[in-house]
């Protein structure tokens, strides 16, 4: 009978093998449900996989990834502070929109002002959107007890509803002949969130997505508040031994994912969205949850997780356009993905072992 | 403006059909807690149910196979949760998270090719007289049999709790689930099988907006009534009869505000349509003041170590 | 006395990296009392575990009444007529009392005749129980009641004791034993799992001993005496604890009519307690568990906040303080807890380090990490505190019971601490490392610090304290020097029998 066993320590090796296995298994799976949907279930993955890297429009997609990666990798650090600590923000997606409103509203303040500080301004009202709209389920948490996921997720369906309240009202282009949506920023130089380096996707999102990395790794293996965070997932009692407040700690793993996922809003509207619109958001607030679990909660697997998830959104849409297929399986296979790493990653703590039959 | 338009009668009896999807998911869920489990797939297992429910309607023509079929992927999608929970021990939370974002891809990708049909209509449940008695008749009598069987599994449920073995052994699973090991029940099949009945009862709610309330398929329209279901959950405190008046109460939130949307008050549509999410978090924090009957291993993993 | 009820048979059962028994063999007669004997580890626990079907033998086999007895669960071993009360109660907190006995028989009637039938039988044995009550509200004394009581109502043939006296007073113990003994007399056998060698000798007709998995010893209890009974169960001659001569000096620790509300729903508020502590002293505080002991710990460690002006520490208002600025000013402590509360059980020795001596130690500088430090600290604690374990960076889940309370101790120890709290230091510890941690205490105390040791065995508290209190249902008693109390005396300060009823029997 095979049996799960607890192994006495954690195993390094799976822990590095987990995120591997998991990502073999959903290509297996992806490629049954493909060929299940009637393609060709190589080509599917290549497309996927192997052509917005390495095909020969490749210099078009390749900017995409950083494009595509920043806010996810942004986010998901912001996200993985908390799940270390057992403080679930799933609604980062909230906390992306109105960083995004609060961030392009600065903007569209200031237009047509033309000014150097219009765009730091859009950054630090963009963190701050984002921080205040993670302080409501924060507060809330640390004053009443309330259940933070629940809170920060019904605060993304308001925020959704200020987005189109946003984008059809207040914000609406004054000269946009009635359609929704604000001017684009693209077109407002002292506001636009330009590629540093052309033609590399480079924006200053990426930029503030490596420093989130390293602060955060820096912060988790050498700072006493990234232990705090550590002992308070692990051991809440143990952690509130050693001195934890952990109210205080809900407020700076809350704040801090909101402040980042309120940035990721800001520079993506400012940046490569150009504009507040209804469809604005396009879940990167749910898929950092992905990135941040196949990231195993650590800086740099995030940053590794980030650019396979952006990777599957672009290899996502040029299976759209060339093979129809559709959207929905690609949301999917990312669903996927987090499913088979969280079944995998028994093995980091357990072991399979054959126990001998019972002896009558 | 025009209040006068809104007629008591269909307000009250349209709040039991919108409070319907919502009894039956939370109903399903307090069971699923009860037995010391949080599963927070409930979106995710409403939104496949809902697609199950309308495809197999459509290709039948049969509303109640479209039920049953409903009921079927939800368990089923509610079984994956509990392989990853009770035998890969994966993080509830986590686990929970993954359930709603890959149902969520699994309804899209199943609802291609059914944007834009109506689905075969259900059958309206007439009883004589009852029916026919003014008032009264039309809020409560003139309903599909769904809502009926909400309230009856409510009901069911309560009384299971309250006066069976089977009830007690539940509770005590989700008590303390190493006491209940010691005397030699099988906690892994009992959370099995509670998880599977909350995804069955999440399937029929899904269903029951897919089929009944709107009734057509459009992805993501269960728009975050599972998560309401999971608050209402902590609301009722996890007793089945607080559930009920819970789902009522927002059913009725849900149905003013349509209705003020459709009278054309001056306030923006947007903002009435926040208003049960916003509510949802309110009635939270006036809950969480009591978080003394949350079941005593909810949310913790179990493992038979000796 | 007539024949053999349960006849064992060359029973071996082994985990990974251990064997927890290994061909034990022994026999239980009908109407005795069968003692089973050993250190923590020795195997008793999955001994009962195997002939309560908890746990599958790998070798050998069982015999009930002459026939084959292999229990694939317990149910089958109650449908047998064996029952067990647990050492952690398996009790549900928040159902009641009938409740709970329903879930543990096999058949039980409707909830109202079970309930009338929970008093015919408590009140037979002399164990008075409301049915009604919830479980959580209860006493430990009680909550053993509620477990005896659920064994036997299904009228076992034989009852499985695992130290049930670790949570009651003398004059509970008294109690039960006329229970026990009344059994007995009816043709009930039972197994008897203790440590504690004068309970034995009271009681039991026959003991097995077992040590490191393995039968070392049968004999007849009242024969024998009780320092032979500690060198077969321990396999050596033991080393008492030594206290160098030391006078008490000033008062450094004061609490003043301490009041504290529990955090926890069925915890026990700490109210009105006042003591004075002095260096260079031990001062023990017993009680039966769940008196107010974690609550202590916790107003003591800071992790409760109390009122103002209730707890001075050298003179300082030191309520409102959290546990780091306690440890600052040298108020250490170390919970009951070992994993999960004392110390992160996935976390490595060296993160453990820093988990409290992050501050006194200087591990920490401008917020960051001197992981190197902290990694010297550990093995400083490994090596003068003899930790079995392969290094610094294996995690504290690893460890044995034994080896992880040393290093536990041995981290707030090496701290210098002008006051140590200490709750448990000796829980499920086996004897040597048991009396390592006693002497360290010792020589802090004689070195002028200032020692609470919170502790539920008796044994333990009268070894080592200078002065003894006892905490009962969150308040203290009246502080005495322990030299020369009784076990009676005792056992009134620590609440006599709790106003339960004494055994008409």
């Amino acid at each position: 009978m095979l049996k799960l066993e607890k192994r006495p320590q954690p195993s390094q090796l799976w822990i590095y093998l987990t995120p591997l296995i998991a990502v073999l298994a959903t290509m297996a799976a992806g490629s049954v449900l493909f060929a299940f949907l009637g393609k060709d279930p190589v080509v599917a993955i290549r497309t996927i996989f192997w052509d917005p890297l390495f095909s020969e429009f490749a210099f078009y997609y390749r900017p995409q990834l950083l494009v595509k990666g920043a806010p996810l990798v942004l986010i998901a650090i912001g996200l993985s502070l908390g799940f270390r600590a057992g403080i679930w923000n799933i609604g980062a997606e909230g906390q992306y929109i109105i960083g995004a409103l609060t961030g392009a509203g600065v903007g569209l303040a200031f237009y047509p002002l033309d000014a150097w500080f219009v765009f730091p301004l859009m950054v630090i009202a963009g963190a701050l959107g984002g921080w205040a709209w993670a302080m409501i389920p924060a507060l809330l948490k640390v004053r009443f007890g309330t259940n933070e996921i629940l809170v920060s997720l019904m605060l993304v369906y308001v925020a959704e509803q200020l987005l189109a309240s946003m984008s059809l009202g207040l914000m609406k282009n004054p000269e946009g002949r009635g359609f929704p949506g604000s001017r684009n920023l693209q077109h407002y130089e002292s506001a636009h969130n330009a590629e540093l380096i052309t033609g590399t996707g480079m924006h200053w999102g990426v930029v503030a997505a490596f420093i989130a990395v390293i602060t955060a790794y820096v912060l988790l293996n050498r700072h006493i508040l990234g232990y705090h965070i550590r002992l308070t997932g692990q051991a809440p009692r143990a952690a509130r031994f050693a001195g934890v407040v952990p109210a205080r700690l809900v407020l700076f793993c809350l704040g801090t994912a909101g402040a980042l996922a309120g940035l990721a809003g800001m520079f993506e509207v400012a940046g490569p969205a150009g504009q507040v619109s209804i469809d604005f958001n396009v879940g990167y607030g749910f898929t950092a949850i992905i990135v941040a679990f196949l990231g195993r909660l650590h800086p740099v697997g995030i940053l590794l997780a980030g650019a396979l998830l952006a990777l599957t959104y672009i290899g996502g849409e040029i299976a759209q356009s060339q093979l129809g297929l559709p959207a929905a399986a690609i949301q999917l296979f990312q669903g996927m993905l987090l499913f088979f790493l969280l079944a995998i990653d028994v093995m980091t703590n357990y072991r399979l072992a054959w126990q001998r039959r019972e002896v009558a | 403006m025009d209040f006068g338009s809104i007629s008591p009668v269909l307000l009250l009896a349209s709040l039991m059909v919108a409070a319907t999807p919502l009894l039956l998911a939370a109903t399903g869920e307090l069971v699923v807690e009860r037995s010391g489990v949080l599963n927070l797939g409930v979106e995710g297992m409403m939104i496949t149910g809902a697609i199950c429910g309308f495809a197999t309607a459509v290709n039948t023509g049969s509303p109640l196979l479209g039920m049953a079929a409903a009921a079927g992927g939800g368990a089923a999608l509610s079984l994956l949760f509990a392989l990853l929970t009770q035998f890969a021990l994966a993080n509830q939370v986590a686990s929970g998270l993954s359930l709603t974002l890959f149902g969520l891809g699994l309804s899209a990708l199943m609802g291609q090719g059914y944007q834009g049909i109506k689905p075969p209509p259900f059958p309206e449940l007439h009883i004589p007289i009852l029916s026919d008695l003014p008032f009264v008749g039309g809020v409560l009598f003139s309903h599909d049999p769904m809502v009926y069987l909400g309230l009856l599994i409510c009901a069911a449920i309560w009384a299971m709790l309250k006066y069976s073995r089977a009830g007690l052994i539940l509770r005590a699973v989700g008590e303390n689930h190493d006491a209940a090991h010691a005397l030699g029940y099988n906690v892994v099949l009992i959370r099995i099988c509670a998880i599977m009945f909350g995804g069955a009862c999440a399937g029929l709610g899904g269903a029951y907006i897919s089929l009944i309330r709107v009734p057509q398929w459009t992805e993501g329209m269960t728009a975050g009534i599972g998560w309401i279901a999971l608050a209402l959950v902590v609301f009722a405190s996890w007793k089945p009869e607080r559930v009920l008046l819970g789902a009522y109460l927002f059913g009725g939130v849900t149905v003013i505000q349509l209705n003020l949307q459709a009278a054309g008050v001056a306030i923006p549509v947007e903002y009435l349509a926040m208003s049960p999410y916003l509510i949802t978090i309110l009635v939270l924090v006036i809950m969480s003041a009591d978080r003394s009957r949350a079941p005593g291993s909810l949310g913790r993993p179990f493992h038979a170590s000796s | 006395m007539t024949g053999t009820l349960l006849s064992i048979d060359g029973l071996t059962k082994a985990y990974p990296g251990v064997i927890a028994n290994d061909d034990v063999s022994f026999d239980i007669r009908e109407g005795e009392v069968h003692a089973l004997l050993g250190e923590n580890g020795a195997g008793k626990s999955t001994l009962v575990k195997m002939i309560y079907g908890l746990v599958k033998p790998d070798e050998g086999h069982m015999r009930l009444n002459g026939s084959p007895y292999a229990p694939a669960a317990p149910h089958a071993a109650r449908a047998s007529g064996v029952a067990m009360v647990f050492q952690h109660f398996s009790l549900f907190e928040a159902l009641d009392v009938a409740e709970n006995i329903a879930l543990g028989m096999e058949s039980p009637p409707p909830m109202r005749d079970l309930a009338k039938r929970i008093r015919e039988v408590s009140e037979l044995y002399g164990l008075p129980l409301d049915p009604t009550r919830t479980v959580g509200e209860l006493s430990a004394g009680e909550r053993q009641r509620v477990e005896i009581i659920r064994c036997l109502l299904q009228e076992p043939r034989l009852l499985i004791m695992d130290e049930p006296t670790s949570v009651l007073t003398p004059q509970e113990v008294e109690i039960l034993f006329e229970t026990l003994r009344k059994l007995r007399d009816e043709g009930v056998a039972i197994l008897y799992i203790s440590h504690k060698l004068e309970e034995i000798r009271a009681l039991c007709d026959h003991a097995t001993i077992l040590r490191l998995g393995k039968k070392v010893a049968t004999c007849t209890p009242s024969e024998t005496t009780a320092r032979e009974l500690a060198e077969m169960m321990v396999g050596s001659t033991l080393q008492s604890p030594e206290s160098a001569p030391h006078a008490a000096g000033d008062v450094v620790l004061e609490l003043d009519r301490l009041s504290v509300a529990s955090p926890s729903q069925f915890g026990t508020s700490l109210r009105d307690l006042s003591l004075e502590l002095r260096m260079g002293e031990v001062l023990g505080i017993g009680g039966v568990a769940g008196n107010g002991q974690d609550e202590l710990l916790a107003a003591l460690s800071g992790e409760i906040r109390s009122a103002k002006g209730a707890l001075r520490l050298k003179g300082r208002d030191i309520g409102p303080l959290g546990p780091i600025a306690r440890r600052r000013m040298g108020l250490l402590s170390a919970p009951e807890e070992r994993l999960g509360h004392a110390a992160a059980p996935d976390m490595s020795l060296t993160e453990n380090a820093m988990l409290t001596g992050a501050q006194r130690e200087g591990l920490v500088r401008h917020g960051l990490l001197q992981w190197g430090k902290a990694r010297s600290f550990a093995e400083a604690i490994i090596e003068r505190f003899d930790v079995r374990t392969p290094g610094a960076g294996t995690v504290a889940r690893a460890l044995s019971g034994g080896n992880l309370q040393k290093f536990v101790i041995g981290r707030e120890v090496m701290q210098r601490p002008e006051v140590l709290i200490v709750n448990q230091p000796t829980w499920g510890v086996d004897a040597s490392a048991a009396a390592a941690i006693r002497q360290a205490l010792l020589d802090l105390a004689s070195q002028g610090a200032a020692v609470l040791v919170i502790s539920q065995d008796l044994d333990e508290l009268m070894e080592i304290s200078d002065r003894f209190g006892a905490l009962n249902e969150g308040r203290l008693s009246e502080i005495r020097p322990a030299r020369g109390l009784s076990v009676e005396e005792v056992g009134l300060m620590m609440g006599g029998a709790h106003g339960m009823e004494v055994a008409h029997v």
